[in-house]
């Protein structure tokens, strides 16, 4: 694989964390537990898939085939999805959202300030709009994971499922596949390995205030940067495309 | 949700720099960091503001509706209250 197609495949992998996870916190909209976190949770949301666009348009644009944002997002078959797997799952109860909402967040908060540091200008301004609105992501789950944690015996019993359920889920994150060498070999994109440690150390610093221990993980799930989905991925898709494959090149 | 885990906030935003912070409307939150957040979320996301406080509803004091006629009728007939009564000099300008 040529550079570029190496940097047009990371970027779309990256567009598709975004987009799909924007998508779970969309599905959030009009059942959240209390009116101001429905408007929390549509915030987040539109601030994903706000950069999932901005990323896709400029993977379309790198690639020169045509494909823009919307082709991206809405004409692929489930294996040509690259997302983390953990961004898919389903939502779950709130304590699961929030602490997925979390650990991404917190990955990206450091992944864009990287990005910052090298990456050609288009990338770089990406960057400096979604470092803000992760450092608020990163600020709003966590509090309510301290709040959880540290609240009801239901809302700490919730907390802890959810830490079992999604931390095998969180190796991914810092993977590195045969592509994305490619990319971090030609000063493209973070070598996100090396963003497990700083990860860590917030994660456990939140996690120390609710109460909440990192688990031993013997067997990470991984599979999604490769196309390879958990069941519930399908379901999402058929929500998320039917619009565009029941009309095709409908607009607004 | 209970008014004891949930208590009502009051929400006031500034605008823009060199403006008052303005009554904007309230909401519920547990505590003082999450209601700032809720404001952040349910009253700027169309840029309303670069600022905001955050108070809880019972920490301020009301005047009562029932002595509305013995607090404000009296200030009704005093109009020399108001300066109007002054001849400002065309060079002021507006005031």
């Amino acid at each position: 694989m040529g550079a570029n197609n190496a940097l047009v495949r990371s970027l779309i992998a990256l567009g598709d964390d975004h987009l799909i996870l924007g998508h779970r916190l969309s599905q959030w909209c009009g059942h959240a537990p209390m009116l101001e976190e429905d408007l929390s949770l549509s915030n987040m949301a539109l601030d994903l898939i706000g950069q999932a666009t901005n990323i896709y348009s400029h993977a379309g644009q790198l690639e020169g085939k045509g494909r823009d944002e919307d082709a991206l997002a809405y004409l692929r078959k489930e294996q040509q999805y690259y997302n983390l797997l953990m961004v898919e799952r389903p939502n779950f109860d709130f304590a699961h959202t929030m602490l997925r909402q979390f650990y991404f967040a917190v990955f990206m908060e450091l992944y864009w300030a990287e990005i910052q540091n090298l990456g050609e200008e288009t990338l770089r301004g990406i960057a400096g709009k979604a470092v803000k609105e992760m450092s608020y992501h990163v600020r709003h789950a966590g509090e309510w994971i301290i709040r959880l944690g540290d609240g009801t015996e239901e809302s700490a019993a919730r907390m802890k499922k959810a830490v079992t359920a999604l931390h095998l889920y969180t190796d991914e994150l810092f993977t590195v596949n045969g592509t994305l060498q490619l990319c971090i070999d030609g000063n493209t994109l973070p070598d996100p390995s090396k963003l497990r440690e700083p990860w860590n150390a917030i994660v456990e610093q939140v996690f120390k205030q609710a109460f909440l221990q990192i688990p031993e993980i013997p067997f990470p799930q991984e599979g999604g940067r490769e196309g390879r989905h958990t069941e519930d991925f399908g379901h999402l898709l058929c929500e998320l495309q039917y619009m565009q494959r029941a009309y095709p090149n409908q607009k607004w | 949700m209970t008014e004891s885990f949930m208590p009502l906030w009051e929400v006031f935003i500034r605008a823009r720099n060199g403006l008052d912070h303005k009554h904007v409307g309230s909401l519920h939150a547990a505590d003082a960091e999450m209601a700032m957040q809720a404001a952040r979320d349910v009253y700027t996301r169309r840029e309303e503001g670069n600022s905001i406080w955050v108070v809880q509803s019972k920490d301020i004091v009301a005047s009562d509706p029932d002595k509305a006629a013995e607090n404000f009728d009296p200030a009704a007939d005093k109009v020399y209250r108001h300066p109007s009564f002054y001849d400002i000099p065309d060079e002021v300008g507006h005031m």
